[in-house]
């Protein structure tokens, strides 16, 4: 319906929710309906530019928008109704948050003149959300609708990004109130104005300190990944030839098969990037945040280095370690007019110095190389299945993961070389991410292999979302490390709790094979590595089905190196019995 | 170190509860917190009084920086500044009593705004320590009830918070 003589159209606030996501150029979007979201619902129905894809938990609609979001850039979008919908979402919001990732989250709601009144359903998402959004916006106005879903876009993908959620009562969607439509083009706010560049003089100030460094390490994290930057921290790497190690968050932000880069760092890093960083004399820190699970005990870290630190959040800088040059900016325009110091200056890093370095790092690579021993049993090492999945999938792949010691493995033996590949839940540790996050990057990179590297503990939290799979057919690969024990929190007793396994062995696993067979998909057993190869090469063969591989694993494996608590950085485990 | 911090934010629903959230989701403390609309009926202006080392103060100011709501944020300790409370405080003023609690209230340059034969209520204004100070000079027997604004400041000079 036209405004007469304009083409303004009329629209209720229902088709406002579903113009202004076609508006925003969104394909796809997760969710699970319910009684206030009806109006929506049916606005959704008799459309066609925006598909639903209907999930089996609200959970799981949110872990696809994010993974779409971490593979892409670009805001995800999840839709949930009121009350259990959206506290229901709530673990898959401050999973997005703790890994600042954009995501809009609608979220339905009780109608206002019955808000605060304790209505069936009805929950104050405003609050509950609070503290793991960006910014959350309640609709009070239908006619705000498309000023608000504008703005809520700009801000979850804008600066740091983060998860915004939109809060609808449903009198606010009522299909027979129109109202005229006009999708906002620009967005200004005066409180949020997120900054576009590094300080100059900063800039300047930290090169020169590059220029001079003897021991350095460029330390990277999810912000290179997220602010698009891995093309120009690959050029200024080289340009310097510093070593690169990554955060969980940054893998894929500097090339995995590279000489330069040294493996990732922090609880789990190699002993290479954590006896570096410990000997550093600087540290170029980019998009990472000094994270606990990174420093160690924070007295004790680097305690020769000086730190630059670029960051687009001014709070992560000096946060928990003092930076010597702090750089507020987005990665990209930082390191690139960084490139452009370092290739105009008369000084040349410090070749000599660098050579004496790469010596030593070497030398620590070699000493502690291939990190995890086979033995002649047939129990197959997790370690070996996420080898192989590099060498099945050329390092290729778009790997999602859960949480726990598959998740370190897979971030440690699998080669990324792209950013955007690496998909699992950083900050948060939220099991039950892996498969619908699969699920959300194959629905949007069809023709991409998606591998799901799980374990049994953590599929199990998200495993209704096969029947998902069922319905939209997305062949995703689940790799499931089957020790039937929770294999981190039984590392973590065995080394602090004298092996006692206090509830970490998952008794009565079912038979994965009969049950993703019961859901339409295609089950393997693997009990031995000389079929490993055989298997996951016709898993990935079967282009258009899900396969769900149940590998068994050596169920007393552990992760190592492993930092030694309150330690600095080069204090580490590097198996059972050897320590630094 | 006790810090005055100033924000100045969008006067909509749920503002003030993103700010009282993020001091108590981060573990900041909160000794006094006054928001009141600006002349600016868009605007609110915030005070809080925190005490913490200057990291946790940092941390603060950038914290309150990042929310969506806030325009400005200033930590008004680091320069020259004023800060204001306001106490209503009813006493028990019978017998001889009265009198002395009248020159209390005089020396401290109070005011009687209400009067019972038994009660004086009395307003003062100053920075927290004058009232602070008077509190104690009464001594805990004769007060029936203590009501504070909490603090409020302003910058010295022609530093303003505006936007």
């Amino acid at each position: 319906m036209l405004i007469e003589g304009t083409t303004v159209e009329l629209l209720s606030g229902a088709e406002m929710v579903v113009r202004a996501l076609r508006d925003e150029g969104v394909k796809y979007i997760y969710g699970y309906p319910g009684g206030s979201l009806l109006h929506v619902y049916d606005a959704l129905f008799q459309q066609e530019d925006v598909q639903h894809v209907l999930v089996r938990h609200e959970q799981a609609a949110t872990h696809m928008a994010d993974a779409y979001a971490r593979a892409t850039g670009k805001a995800g979008v999840a839709l949930v109704t009121s009350g259990p919908g959206a506290t229901n979402a709530v673990t898959g919001i401050a999973t997005a948050f703790m890994d600042s990732i954009p995501m809009v989250v609608i979220t339905g709601q009780v109608m206002s003149h019955l808000i605060g009144e304790d209505a069936f359903q009805e929950t104050d998402m405003l609050g509950i959300s609070r503290p793991v959004v960006k910014h959350n916006f309640s609709v009070q106005r239908p006619e705000d609708i498309p000023s608000i879903v504008r703005k809520a876009f700009h801000i979850a993908e804008s600066g740091r990004p983060g998860p915004v959620v939109i809060d609808v009562p449903k009198d606010m969607t009522t299909p027979t109130e129109r109202y005229p439509y006009e999708y906002p083009k620009q967005v200004k706010m005066r409180s949020y104005t997120p900054i576009t560049r590094g300080h100059t003089g900063q800039i300047k100030k930290a090169t020169d300190l590059l220029l001079n460094a003897k021991r350095p390490v460029i330390y990277t994290g999810g912000g290179v990944i997220m602010g698009d930057a891995s093309t120009e921290l690959t050029e200024l790497s080289r340009l310097l030839n510093f070593p690169v190690t990554n955060t969980l968050m940054g893998l894929g932000g500097f090339p995995g098969t590279d000489r330069q880069f040294i493996g990732m760092l922090g609880m789990h890093g190699s002993y290479e990037a954590n006896m570096a960083m410990h000997h550093a004399d600087l540290i170029l820190a980019v998009g990472a945040r000094f994270d606990d699970r990174v420093t160690n005990a924070c007295d004790k870290f680097c305690p020769t280095a000086k730190v630059v630190h670029i960051d687009i959040d001014p709070a992560s800088i000096s946060k928990t370690i003092q930076a010597d040059i702090p750089i507020v900016g987005p990665a990209k325009v930082v390191l690139e007019e960084m490139i452009q110091l370092v290739k105009g200056s008369k000084k040349q890093p410090d070749a000599d110095a660098l050579h004496a370095w790469w010596q030593q790092i070497d030398e620590w690579r070699q000493r502690h190389g291939g990190r995890f021993r086979t033995d002649d049993s047939e129990l197959m090492k997790p370690q070996q299945v996420i080898e192989m999945l590099s060498k099945v999938t050329n390092g290729d792949a778009f790997v999602t993961s859960d949480v726990g010691q598959h998740q370190m493995f897979a971030a440690q033996y699998y080669k990324f070389n792209k950013p955007n590949r690496w998909i699992n839940s950083g900050g948060l540790g939220t099991m039950g991410f892996g498969l619908p996050a699969a699920m959300g990057v194959k629905m949007n990179f069809p023709d991409d292999d998606v591998a799901c590297v799980t374990g049994e503990g953590s599929i199990q939290m998200n495993i209704q979302e096969l029947s998902t799979c069922n319905q939209y057919d997305l062949p995703v690969k689940i790799l499931c490390l089957n020790n039937q024990s929770l294999g981190m929190v039984r590392q973590w007793q065995d080394m602090n709790y004298e092996s006692r396994h206090s509830q970490s062995y998952m008794k009565s696993l079912p038979d994965f094979v009969k049950l993703v067979e019961s859901y339409g998909h295609v089950g393997m057993k693997v009990d031995k590595y000389s079929d490993l190869e055989g298997a996951m090469r016709e898993a990935f063969a079967l282009k258009d089905r899900l396969v769900f591989m149940d590998i068994a694993v050596d169920p007393f494996e552990h992760v190592y190196p492993m930092q030694v608590p309150r330690g600095s950085m080069r204090d580490m485990w590097l198996s059972k019995t050897e320590r630094t | 170190m006790r810090h005055i911090i100033s924000v100045l934010m969008e006067n909509e629903p749920g503002a003030l509860s993103r700010v009282v959230g993020l001091f108590s989701q981060r573990n900041y403390n909160i000794e006094s917190l006054t928001v009141a609309p600006t002349e600016d009926a868009t605007l609110s202006r915030l005070t809080v009084t925190t005490i913490g080392n200057d990291r946790v103060v940092e941390q603060i100011t950038k914290q309150l920086n990042k929310l969506i709501d806030v325009v400005k944020v200033v930590d008004l300790s680091e320069g020259e500044h004023i800060e204001r409370e306001v106490m209503m405080i009813k006493l028990k003023a019978s017998g001889q009593m009265r009198a002395e609690i009248k020159r209390t209230c005089d020396i401290f340059r109070g005011q009687i705004i209400d009067v019972t034969p038994t009660t004086y209520t009395v307003q003062l204004v100053g920075a927290s320590d004058k009232l602070d100070a008077f509190i104690s000079a009464l001594g805990s027997a004769s007060i029936l009830e203590v009501v504070r604004s909490g603090v409020c400041g302003i910058a010295r000079g022609e530093k303003v918070l505006s936007l």
